[in-house]
Order: structure tokens, then sequence, then C-alpha cells
């Protein structure tokens, strides 16, 4: 079977059917919410939903369900459903309200978006994705998010990479934060009416299928280590992105690929491994002992000028450097934008003059952005009414004084794009199992605009799972979940404690810490921010060899019936070693450069990134065979009939 | 006691003797190990600990268990007792934004973890900070159903509301106000969210009886304020002592008859 929806489509695996409706871009979410099925509100409470985290997308999500009727569990490995990561986004959340009267537009949000994606993602979703934002900020308005406001009590909007408009609403730099305790408090005030039953420091181990469909969840309750089973009608993967693969990201210490991998290896497809977003500005890389990055606010290459000396190995502080022996290189080859190019830009610029040599900063990693001109053009007070926040924390953190000295700053991860694939319900391949968020891999192509991230997680959340679920379940009215009792689950379960069990017999001579710093070295070296074949190559030799010794020598001490941070750590970088294997084999197949995903051997000749429409105009979406088996690369063709294909210059 | 000396630059060392607590779960009770530490002055705290952890692991010992998450002080995961102070000895900043360049060579560092009857310990320096979310169910939040909400400009909110509001909003949830406090009261947490949803005008409908069932709720779990201040003193979002008299001036009132059930101000 093919998918019949395109009809340029002949090549698209017939294990990915999008179910994207056809007609019109503009109007197919509104025809397609009156086509779904509806489940009566009196039924919704004979369905139970699990839902696997409690970040913006899970919250929302879990609350979302809760009121509608139906029976929600919801887990989150943290301490509180407030934890969650969505918690550390600092920029803001873009949506097509137009309150400015600048131009903006639903089409417009959905034309910038894709283009922003490098042309890589699914017009239909993008679509309903701009369509819900305006929602979004009505929703989180009204549960008392503190979004900025002008004088006169009106919400405030800010411009943002990647668009000629203001959209994108804020509160102060602590966006994500706000947005998240909204969705928590909405979670909370259903777990106070007992729709959502709240199962904390629960992580998920194990997706459990019954005759080809997802029936529920093994989980581990990380304080008394019990492996507990929970049947559902539907299961909901939130679990956010696997940004710390590279060990070393802007993600938090926990944030992890267990729960999208264990799925994956239960059948539903990987999509796009390779797409992952590097930040131009974060700081660099202290010393060994660091355990994870931390993001500088990209407003700041509004005001700073980022440049390196022209000498390699120039260890002068940088007042003693003359302004003739500075190099400002990305206003020397970018004329137009300078400072402002995208995001991947400004990064691949950072590496290129650090392999050079001329990186600053007592390991020669990073390349400077320095405010001495802003404050001396607009004083030290109007600098610091800005960035006061930033300048504070980057001081703290590295104990040097940006208005006194440039800042260093250096790339860093801190978003996947790829994720689990999902249809246009946000089901994965696996029926009864929905992947939304960060997780999935829908919204964004190669590459995610700023202040989307929030939006989309929201809008999955809020306003498109809420609506595509009830279509799958009205068709199992009258069906009850599989019991707990069924050997499908006490399998699973004898599967995840000797899982347990086998971490903990291996003592070897290293820890769990010391193998996810190794696979991160390798992973940023070969996968990171330029690839090559040669690297790539190399990663599919040194991650597998790597792997053995991890399988062989790791070091986890203490039992597995209490907290053990060490045995928890020890399933998620194991996971990691197999995404990491898949994320150098994906790369390697894409043969062209998109969005996060350059490929040196295809670039222009300025060295810009250069996509391959006629052969990549395609999702790649991977399918586990089982342990040591290549995994088979499906493809979705993507269909562009709303924006036009086009190269991207900044010059 | 140690004070920031900011003098150090990259690639100094510092030797610190670390009094850290042990306790293997709920019932032991627990007792204070010592280990010596070289570390860098650019380590983060946590990175000092990730450090002892990876020695221990070495040398056969199970590693201390201690919580944190995003390590940019945003999370709230993170928060221990050093030197018997919650978050340490750097003002507004959590656990893991405090580097050891704020300590000096040859400190004795005491670490503990919160210490308050509503936060049981879970292990080491580990708790269990769930009432937290409890006083959050009674009542933390505006009853509106995805999808019923009107336009977002519909109601202005004055800007200075507005940013008020954020203040109390920005609190991160990790405890330290409690753990600080000799009565182990948690009203700086409770009333940062009373504040933060009572001044809004989407807040109003429920403003009385929102504070009435967060604040009993809070009483179940948590020790009564004598107005010592420590809460705000160790919060690192500096959440103002102000929010406590917003708290217990509209408790007041919605004790007053009819109030809750009459929505009136």
């Amino acid at each position: 079977m093919t998918d019949t929806n395109h009809p340029n489509s002949g090549q698209t695996s017939p294990k990915l059917d999008s179910k994207i409706p056809v007609g019109d871009v503009a109007g197919l979410w509104e025809n397609h919410k009156f086509s779904m099925k509806l489940v009566n509100p009196n039924n919704k409470r004979k369905f139970d939903v699990i839902v696997v985290g409690t970040g913006l997308a899970g919250a929302s999500a879990a609350a979302s369900l809760g009121e509608l009727g139906y029976r929600v569990k919801a887990f989150t490995f943290h301490d509180s459903p407030r934890r969650a990561h969505s918690i550390a986004a600092q920029g803001g959340i873009n949506a097509a309200k137009n309150y400015p009267n600048d131009g903006d537009s639903v089409h417009r949000l959905f034309y910038d978006t894709v283009k922003g994606g490098d042309y890589r993602s699914r017009e239909a979703n993008v679509h309903r994705l701009a369509e819900v934002s305006v929602n979004i900020i009505d929703q989180a308005t009204a549960q008392g998010v503190p979004f900025a406001r002008d004088y006169g009590g009106l919400l405030d909007n800010r411009s943002f990479g990647g668009a000629q408009v203001s959209r994108t609403f804020y509160a102060r730099g602590q966006t994500g934060q706000q947005l998240l305790l909204g969705a928590y408090s909405a979670l909370m005030r259903q777990v106070a009416a007992g729709t959502v039953e709240l199962h904390s420091r629960s992580e998920l181990l194990e997706v459990v299928k019954k005759d080809g469909r997802a029936c529920g969840i093994v989980t581990r309750d990380l304080i008394s280590g019990e492996v507990i089973p929970h049947s559902a009608h539907a299961v909901v993967l939130a679990t956010g992105g696997y940004g710390n693969v590279y060990f070393l990201s802007t993600n938090a210490m926990m944030c992890n690929v267990t729960a999208a991998w264990r799925a994956h290896k239960k059948g539903a497809l990987f999509a796009n491994p390779c797409y992952t977003q590097i930040h131009p500005t974060c700081i660099p890389v202290s010393d060994d002992f660091q355990s994870k990055l931390t993001l500088m606010s990209e407003s700041l290459r509004n005001d700073g000028r980022i440049w390196v000396p022209d000498a390699h190995d120039d260890t002068r502080a940088a007042a003693d450097i003359p302004e003739a022996e500075r190099d400002y290189y990305l206003e020397r080859k970018y004329p137009a934008f300078g400072n402002l190019v995208p995001r991947d830009v400004a990064s691949r610029n950072s590496k290129t003059v650090c392999d050079e040599g001329r990186g600053v900063g007592p390991l020669k990693n990073g390349v400077f952005l320095d405010f001495a001109a802003a404050i001396a053009r607009d004083g030290v007070d109007a600098i610091s009414a800005k960035y006061g926040n930033l300048f504070d924390m980057y001081h703290r953190i590295t104990g040097e004084n940006p208005y006194k000295q440039p800042m260093r700053i250096y790339p860093a991860i801190h978003y996947t794009m790829g994720g689990l694939w999902v249809d246009y319900h946000l089901m994965t391949s696996v029926p009864g199992l929905y992947a939304i968020g960060e997780a999935n891999f829908s919204d964004h192509g190669a590459n995610r605009l700023g202040a989307s991230a929030l939006m989309q997680g929201l809008a999955d959340g809020y306003f498109v799972l809420p609506y595509t679920i009830g279509d799958d379940l009205a068709g199992l009215l009258g069906q009850s979940a599989v019991p707990t009792s069924d050997p499908v689950f006490t399998e699973a379960v004898a599967g995840v404690t000797d899982e347990q069990n086998r971490w903990l017999s291996i003592n070897g001579t290293k820890s769990v810490d010391h193998y996810h710093r190794e696979l991160g070295r390798i992973v940023w070296e070969y996968i990171g921010m330029a690839r090559t074949e040669a690297g790539l190559t190399r990663a599919l030799s040194e991650i597998p060899a790597l792997r053995d010794e991890f399988q062989s020598n790791v070091r986890v001490l203490g039992s597995a019936d209490t907290l053990n941070q060490s045995l928890e750590k020890a399933g998620r970088v194991a996971d990691f070693f197999e995404l990491a294997e898949l994320m150098a084999r994906d790369a390697l197949e894409r043969e062209e450069s998109c969005g996060g995903h350059f490929r040196e051997e295809h670039q222009t000749a300025e060295g810009e990134a250069q996509r391959d429409d006629e052969n990549f105009a395609h999702v790649a979406a991977w399918e586990w065979n089982g342990e040591g088996a290549a995994q088979t690369r499906h493809r979705e063709e993507l269909t562009f009939e709303n924006v036009a294909l086009a190269q991207r210059s900044y010059k | 006691m140690s004070s920031g000396t900011n003098s150090s630059k990259h690639g100094d060392t510092i030797d610190v003797t670390l009094k850290v607590w042990r306790q293997a779960g709920l019932v032991d009770t627990g007792r204070f190990e010592v280990y010596q530490q070289t570390i860098s002055t650019d380590a983060s705290f946590l990175e000092m600990l990730d450090q002892l952890n990876e020695q221990l692991n070495d040398d056969g010992a199970e590693p201390v268990a201690f919580e944190s998450d995003c390590r940019e002080g945003i999370c709230g995961t993170c928060g221990v007792m050093i030197n018997g102070r919650a978050h340490g000895p750097q003002k507004a900043t959590a656990t893991c934004q405090l580097h050891m360049r704020e300590f000096r060579d040859g400190d004795e560092i005491v670490i503990e973890p919160f210490r308050a009857a509503g936060f049981p310990v879970v292990r080491d320096l580990a708790v269990d900070r769930s009432p937290l979310d409890r006083v959050i169910e009674a009542g933390g939040y505006i009853s509106v159903n995805t999808g019923a909400a009107s336009d977002a400009n519909l109601t202005p909110v004055p800007k200075v509301a507005a940013d008020m509001a954020f203040d109390a909003a920005a609190c991160i949830g990790c405890g330290a106000c409690v753990a600080a406090c000799p009565n182990s009261a948690a009203q700086l947490f409770t009333s940062a969210k009373i504040g933060h949803l009572g001044l809004l005008p989407q807040g109003q409908a429920e403003r009385w009886s929102r504070t009435e069932a967060m604040v009993e709720t809070m009483e179940e779990f948590f020790g009564s304020c004598t107005n010592h201040g420590e809460c705000s003193e160790a919060c690192p979002k500096e959440i103002s002592l102000d929010f406590i008299a917003f708290m217990n001036r509209d408790y007041m009132k919605a004790k007053v008859k009819n109030r809750a059930l009459a929505g009136q101000r």
C-alpha cells in the first residue's frame, strides 16, 4: 500500500501512513475535527489513559484529558510534576495573535516555521500548530500565567530569530517556568478532582503491547525500587528530547531517551534522529568535571559583538588586544546579518575559529561576545536594564564580570528535532501509543525556530491530542483494559527486574557517568555541529566498542530496592548508546545538509548548508529489528504545496 | 563560615573537608561521614559532589544520594543545608548555582538534607517535598478548562499588578523557606502562590476559597509562622515577606461569614 493521500508520494513506506486529510491546508484541521469520531461524555470515564511525563506537553495533555472525563494516570520520574525541564525555557512562546498589528497571521507563522525548519517538516502539522497557537495564549492567560504587559495592561510582544514580526509572548526570562506552572496547576486541579491519578518518582522502563496494540507500561518506583505494571486503553509519551546523548548539553541532568527508545524497541519508528539543534550562545566548558552547559539568551547577540584574535594561541587579555588585531568574523563574512545570523550559521563559525586555534579562554574553547561598544554607546545602566540577570548569572558561573571583560561563549546542544514518528493524530506506528512535545518529530523539520518549542508542547497537549485520541478510543467502546495479571505484563515486569539485577551484578571498575561522558565525547566530535562520512563511519565503530566495554565493565553499587541514582542512570545510558549509533547511521545516510544537520561534503561555495530536495525531501524513520540487527530505514515523502522550496542566504 | 572571595583564577584548587549526612532511608537514624576533597574553584558545588561520588564509586562505596536536575537555578529540584544554611552562603542562589570559589582552602563544609518534619529524608541528602504539591492541589490554580478561555487581551491587567504577580510566581518550589524556618513553616511558599493568583483579575473568583483551602492544607503538614523572616533570606528567588502579609490578610477576610460563598472582596 502507498500513501494515496499524496499525489507525489509513490515512495512513502507503507509503514508510514501519515493520515493527513486531503484538501486545502488552511481548512484541514477544522474539517478533520468534524470528521473524527467522538466519545460521549458518559463513556469517557470508561477509558484509562496513561500519560508519561509532566512537562508542558504531558501536564497539559493529562489535565485536558482529565477535564474531558477520561481516567488519567500521569507519571513523572521527578519528585513533583513541576520539575520537568520545560521549566528552564527562557525566551518566549510564539503565537499568531497579531496584537502588534505588524502583519502577522496564521499563514505567516506557518510559512516561517516551514522555512525555518529548512523544508523538512509536514505542512499539514505545521499549519495546525500555527492555528492553535492563538488558543494557547488565551488558555495560559486565563490560568494566571503572568506574561509581560504594557502600561495599558495589555500583552506585550517581542521579536525573535527567524521572523520579521513581533509574535513572541514572554514572562521576563522565565517563560517556560510560568507556562509549566500554569499547566502544572491545571494538572493538580484534576488530581484534586480525582480524574488524574498522579504517580511521581516513577520511571517508565517498558512499554507493553498485546496483539500489536499498546496496553500499558511498566515503571520502577524510584524510592522503593518496586517494579509495577500499569494498564490503559492508550499510552501517551511526553518524555522530552534526547540532547543528553551528548552528555554535555543545556538539558537537565535527568533528561533521557529511555521512554521513547523503549517504545522504539517495541515497534515505534524513530524519525530523523540526526536532527539536533545547537544553540550558539552557551557558557564554554571550563574543566573535565563539567556536568552540564548553561545557555545564555540569544538576545545577547543584539548588542554583543563576536570576535576572536587574529593570531593563533594569543594569550593576552581581551583588553590588551588592539582593535586591528581582532577578527569580528561574523561581521566580516556576513555583512548584512552580522552577529545576528541564524543559530546554525553562528555555531558553525565559532567551531571553525576554535578549530583553527583562535579560541579564547583558558581552554581555548570559546569566542568573545563583547559588550564594550554597546556599553560605550548606551551606558552601563541601559545594558544592565536589558541583560542584568544574564550578566549576573554569567558572573556567578564563571567568576568573570562581563561589564569589565567580554563574555566567552560556545555552542551547545539544547534541542532535538528528531523523535518518535507520529501520524497526523500524533499516534506512533504502534496503535494506541502516542508521542507529544519534543518526544515526537513532527513540527520543526530539521531546525526549530526560537520560541516554538513551548508552542508545540502546549499545542499537542491542550489542543491536538485531546481531540485525536477520541477518534481511536471510540472504536474500543465496551472493551476493558488488558488486566495487569495478563502474561504480557508479568513478562514485562520480569524483564525489567532482570535488567536491574544485571546492572548490579556486573561489578566492573568504572562508573556510569564515566561511560556517559566518553560516549558524549564521541557523539559531539562526530555527530555534532559538522559531520563527515569519515567521522560518522568512525563513530559507528567507536560507539559499539565503548558500549561493549560499558556493558561488561560498569560498576553500579547498592541495591535495587532503594533510591539508587547510579542504577537509574545505567539504564538511561544504555539507551543513549543505542540511540547514538542510530544517529550516526541516520546522519550518514542523509547525504545533504539541512537545518541542524550539516554534512561538510554538502555545502555551497560560501560554506552554507546545501539541501538536496530531489533526493532527501523526506522523513527518515527507523525500524528496530532486534538486538544486534541493523535497523530498517523507511521514508515518508514530504510535499510542499503552499511554501516554495528555496535556499537560505544571510549575506 | 566562608564568604565569597571571587579572587580565584582558572585552575586554582582548594582542599576542603566535607561532613556529609548519610542516611540509608526513612527508618535509619543517620550519621555524618567525613570526606576530603581537592577541588577546582571553577567547579559548582554539585560538581564537587559529583566528583566525590565518582571517587566513592571507584572505592567501592555507595555514592551520596542528592537531587538536582536543571542546574540553572530554576527547577527547584536541588537544595541542601550547607553549613546550616539552606542553599548555602551566597544570597539569591540555589545550591546548583553555588560555585566553589565561594569557599576557601581548608574550609570544613557541613552538608545536610533540608530538615523539616514536613520533608522526611528519603536517602542521604534527598528529602520528600511532596506536601508542597498537596498545598497546590488544595487550590493553587484558577479553574479554567482547556478551551474555555476568552481572548487574552479581553481583560487588561495593570502592569504593576502583573509585575508583582510575577514576583510571587517566580517561586521555584525548592522548599528552602521551610528548611530555613525554625518552625518549618511553609508560609512563604504558600503565600507566593496565593499572592500570584490573588493579584490577578483572573484569580478573583476563587480568591477566598483558595486562600482558606491552601492555608489549612499547609497547616496539616508544616509549622506556624512566627515572623523570623529566615524564609525570605534563604529564598533563591528573594520572594518578599509582603506576600505572607497579603496571605494573612486574605485568610482573615476569607474566614468572615459567607465571603467564600459570595466571592466578595
